[in-house]
């Protein structure tokens, strides 16, 4: 069960992330886009996901990721990602809704290269009773 | 000119193991559903799946495409409400095709539409792009 206190509280990310063009290349490569001078739109979950994963698996929040569903996503971006960006990222609890016994969480990510936002997300996570 | 009511020409795109397993590489998701069948049996589901965000992020490619590159995506949202079922062997399908549904000088709100085998596998998926 998810601490309910963690609800509407943002939480730091690591440090910095630094983006890089073979990044790029590879998820590009991947989805078969040509153009790599940006990355594509949906590049920035690479490191959400991962970020979301560390963050609400902490003890104090307590998420068992094991059991963890992506619902849905969305995303703002102000600009593309290029490489070099170097990122700061933090998860915000918006809300937490417990329907037929899974918790339905929905978590806010803000990336930021320095003081510039970049990319906003949006992820509903369903952790599955 | 763009007009409410204009529709993208449908295009698709496949997905078989080998995209599974790049996309997984490309994106570090390594949950074992979309790879390991035994696995994703053991969890109740029918095959391996895509990765949601893999199907996302190939109808990201439609609709950057269409406006022009990716630079020019601004919004994009999903919800997802089927599973891509991709069993060994097998190239499947993701026909996307979208919508217009509002345009405000150079922002063109897009309704999009991804299905494989028939089955409509994004819910509520709209993109704003600039074109």
């Amino acid at each position: 069960m998810i601490n309910p206190d963690s609800v509407g509280r943002t939480f730091k990310g690591a440090e910095s992330i630094t983006i890089t063009q073979s990044q790029i290349d590879a998820f590009a490569a991947a989805i078969g886009e040509s153009e790599r001078s940006v990355a594509p739109p949906t590049f920035s979950i690479r490191i959400t996901l991962p970020e979301f994963e560390s963050i609400l698996t902490q003890p104090d929040i307590g998420v068992d990721w094991r059991r963890v569903v992506h619902g849905d996503q969305s995303f703002e971006i102000y600009r593309p990602i290029v490489a070099g960006d170097i990122f700061t990222c933090s998860a915000t609890i918006e809300s937490l809704r417990v329907v037929s016994g899974n918790e339905i969480i929905s978590v806010r990510n803000d990336l930021h290269n320095r003081s510039e936002l970049v990319v906003s997300s949006w992820a509903t996570l369903v952790v599955r009773g | 000119m763009i007009k409410v009511g204009d529709i993208i020409p449908e295009r698709v795109f496949y997905i078989d193991r080998a995209l599974l397993k790049a996309y997984a590489d490309a994106s570090g998701d390594q949950n074992p559903i979309h790879q390991n069948e035994e696995f994703a049996l053991s969890v109740g589901l029918p095959n391996v799946i895509a990765h949601g965000m893999l199907t996302m992020a190939l109808v990201a490619r439609f609709i950057s495409d269409w406006s022009g590159g990716s630079a020019n995506v601004k919004e994009f949202s999903a919800r997802f409400i089927k599973p891509v079922i991709v069993p060994a062997g097998q190239n499947v399908d993701l026909t996307v095709t979208a919508m217009v549904v509002e345009v405000d000088a150079d922002r063109v709100k897009l309704d999009c539409v991804a299905r494989s085998n028939g089955v409509k596998v994004l819910g509520m998926s709209q993109a704003v792009v600039i074109k």
